[in-house]
């Protein structure tokens, strides 16, 4: 852990933790007894995803008709709902997979909890094309697979077959992502266990045991999964983009859909993180692990993304003037002053204006100001996917087909559906899971504890390889290699006594010595000093000249005692050696 | 997996402890059976001597197979098995192919290296492997020694030199 850390960077671990104590408050909320909150929170979402249950039964047992879609507006809250839900799930694999990537260490807090999110978003997203289609039983349609139809594949030149591609993948990789990240953790959560539980997490563990080469492999699947994780983020919401932009709707047909969406996407989904992980810590007790640092971090993402948003609906608006096309100048003056003017008002206010606030630091480090603002975003971007898709189907070529679209009691009814289905799972997820990854944050202990870093830093970095408790008797940094000499000495001391070499010459372990280590042991056996005998025959004068005489820095190294050692070791008289040595400081004759 | 093995550990309380323990051991000669902790301790594998994971050589296998599995499927089926023009645009339109062909190729990747790391490293749903101590995921780190390699006896003096507590034999 002796990696450098910048002395600026603020400390994402409060509260002076051991590992212990990580383990401790991560565990602590899957052990205990649901609370009532927690009660009434599931109940109102297994409640609302009822109702959405309900809902979706009904469409689909009366069919589309029930929802208030014409022939003009083809598209309505069920698209919308997908596109938005698909953005919210993208918050989570940026976290975890590009932040992986550019070492950001402030996602170790949040990780778990936005895959989770994504993972469920992306469940939440998959529905609304699917009852989309009507007749739910005749899904398999979209799957290329040899059938009795001829067999007729899919369109594979169609970018909605593309979203089938693109949202089965994402949803599998992040799955796969998001459970090889918790294993580690159950197991951290079975060993603490007993009975039944233990054997469900032992279940869920998979049999991990924290082998070193586990580990190694643990680390290298992260890496690539990230590698590979990270395109495809990219690559999702860019061919949901591409549902718009390849078709030849005045208003959808433009080239800069698929870096806005994205940017959009990852806007939405850092909002939702927010909304989420503000409730999470404040109800789990967990602010020394998302602190209000990581709360920072992500309102920096967001204004960033905000303003990339921004600069899109600006482009788009000026390229739809420039381009002298008419249909596409009439879809961008319907949008923001036809009949659904508010929602293209809203989206402006909350998506270009309202993230600016997060310019000031004061504002990105208020915890209540960010919650409302986290929510004002994914309303503005609601909006966004709205105005996209129903205002401007809303006015096509043919003013005689011109319409205008409310939904019905049932398309609200499954879009406050999912949210029951969201909160649902997210709420189950936060009884069974750690919601902080244990094992990360672990990792990042010692580089960002605060008890190594910021202000109440108690643990200089100087001396960031010994020992905590011995480092402050270390004064100087001339005396450093003794010091590690004296200790590898010790550390040494158990192998065998006399091993015979290549060449046939016995040798003993010189490094049961009190002051010598694997290098000095070396150098001695360089210079012709193979046994306790020989060094105990040596003068101190010549075993000095050969330590300066050899390169490395044994400058400290005081061989004065070395000589009478080595009598008791030739000897065996271990015991001895051993009173010796703890009258010697650092192999000196005190 | 295979036979049981005995094993001789120790356990540490940081990861610097274990590192020194590891050099320590390793300029011995003492052979480790395994190295065990609740986190990836960053510079254990190369004094470990462990080699670099070729997951990601396995990664990229699969990830040209799904690629290849996606766009000669694709070709195959719009060119010989049901030719069809969509839009005017010529049977075999190798960009509408793309993205199809990169979303196989990242899933066939991941699912084949999670798979492959689940296999290799003997884990799995309903596995259950003999762990040395309830702490090793938690905060503890230990070295194991196999008793086959390194005597009981000289394994505890090296534990008792290095500052390592509850060591115990164990078999796996």
């Amino acid at each position: 852990m002796s990696a450098p850390v910048s002395p600026i960077r603020p400390p994402l671990i409060e509260g002076h933790k051991s590992y212990h104590d990580i383990t401790n408050d991560l565990v602590s909320p899957t052990e205990r007894a649901p609370d009532k909150s927690w009660f009434i929170a599931f109940l109102l979402s297994v409640t609302v995803l009822g109702f959405g249950i309900f809902c979706i039964l009904w469409t689909i047992w009366h069919g589309i008709g029930t929802w208030n879609l014409n022939r003009t507006i083809g598209w309505g809250w069920d698209i919308t709902n997908f596109v938005w839900w698909i953005g919210i799930g993208h918050a989570g694999t940026l976290i975890s997979a590009i932040l992986l990537l550019f070492r950001q260490k402030w996602r170790t807090g949040v990780n778990r909890a936005a895959e989770a999110m994504t993972i469920f978003a992306v469940m939440c997203a998959g529905l609304f094309p699917l009852i989309h289609m009507g007749r739910i039983w005749m899904a398999m349609f979209i799957f290329p697979y040899p059938n009795t139809r001829g067999p007729l594949w899919p369109n594979f030149n169609s970018p909605l077959l593309w979203d089938v591609f693109a949202i089965s993948t994402y949803f599998t990789v992040s799955l796969l992502f998001w459970y090889t990240g918790l294993v580690p953790d159950f197991a951290t959560v079975r060993d603490r266990a007993k009975g039944i539980r233990r054997k469900v997490y032992n279940f869920l563990s998979f049999g991990w045991t924290g082998s070193a080469k586990h580990w190694q492999r643990w680390e290298a699947l992260s890496l690539v999964l990230a590698g590979i994780a990270t395109p495809l983020v990219l690559s999702v919401h860019t061919i949901v983009s591409f549902d718009f932009a390849t078709s030849v709707i005045p208003g959808w047909h433009t080239t800069i859909f698929p870096p806005y969406f994205v940017a959009g996407a990852i806007f939405s989904g850092f909002a939702m993180v927010q909304t989420l992980m503000i409730i999470t810590r404040k109800i789990l007790n967990l602010q020394e692990y998302i602190t209000i640092e990581h709360i920072e971090s992500m309102n920096k993402v967001i204004v960033a993304t905000g303003m990339i948003v921004g600069v899109a609906y600006l482009t788009e608006l000026f390229i739809s003037w420039y381009s002298g096309y008419i249909y596409e100048q009439f879809a961008f003056f319907n949008r923001a002053l036809g009949p659904y003017y508010w929602s293209y008002f809203g989206m402006m206010f909350c998506n270009v204006v309202s993230p600016l606030f997060f310019f000031s630091k004061k504002l990105r480090r208020n915890i209540k100001f960010t919650f409302f603002m986290s929510i004002l975003i994914n309303i503005g971007m609601w909006f966004e996917r709205f105005v996209i898709i129903a205002t401007t189907l809303a006015r096509d070529y043919l003013p005689s087909s011109w319409s205008f679209y409310v939904p019905t009691w049932v398309e609200i009814g499954i879009y406050v559906g999912t949210f029951g289905l969201f909160f649902t799972l997210y709420l189950l997820f936060v009884r069974v899971a750690p919601v902080v990854a244990i094992a990360e944050v672990k990792s990042i202990l010692k580089t960002a504890g605060d008890q190594y870093v910021g202000p109440n830093a108690i643990h200089s970095h100087h001396h960031d390889d010994h020992d905590d408790d011995h480092g402050h008797s270390v004064p100087a940094h001339d005396d450093d290699h003794s010091y590690q000499e004296a200790n590898q000495a010790g550390a040494t001391s158990t192998a065998t006594h006399a091993a015979a070499t290549k060449t046939g010459i016995i040798e003993d372990d010189l490094t049961k010595i009190e002051g010598i280590g694997p290098k000095i042991s070396q150098t001695l056996k360089d210079a012709g000093i193979y046994t306790f005998a020989s060094l105990q025959q040596s003068k101190v004068e010549d075993i000095q000249r050969i330590l300066d005489k050899a390169e490395g820095n044994f400058m400290g190294n005081n061989p004065e005692s070395w000589p009478i050692q080595a009598k008791l070791a030739a000897e065996g008289l271990w015991a001895e050696l051993d009173q010796l040595k703890d009258k010697l400081d650092g192999g000196r004759i005190a | 997996m295979g036979k049981t093995k005995e094993v001789v550990y120790g356990l540490y309380s940081d990861e610097q402890d274990l590192l020194k323990a590891v050099k320590a051991a390793k300029s011995g000669h003492m052979e480790i059976h395994d190295v065990f902790s609740p986190f990836p301790v960053h510079g254990l594998d190369p004094i470990l001597g462990l080699e670099e994971s070729r997951l990601h050589i396995a990664g990229f296998i699969y990830g040209m197979i799904g690629a290849l599995t996606a766009f000669l499927g694709m070709t195959w089926i719009f060119t010989k098995d049901w030719p069809i023009i969509f839009g005017g645009k010529p049977y075999w339109s190798v960009p509408a192919f793309i993205p199809i062909t990169f979303e196989t190729m990242v899933l066939f990747a991941s699912i084949g290296m999670v798979v492959t790391f689940y296999i290799v490293c003997g884990l799995g749903p309903g596995v259950t492997n003999e762990t040395l101590h309830d702490r090793l995921t938690d905060d503890k780190f230990a070295i194991a020694f196999n008793t086959h390699d390194v005597t009981v006896d000289s394994a505890k003096s090296f534990f008792s030199q290095t500052g390592a507590s509850d060591v115990n034999v164990k078999v796996l």
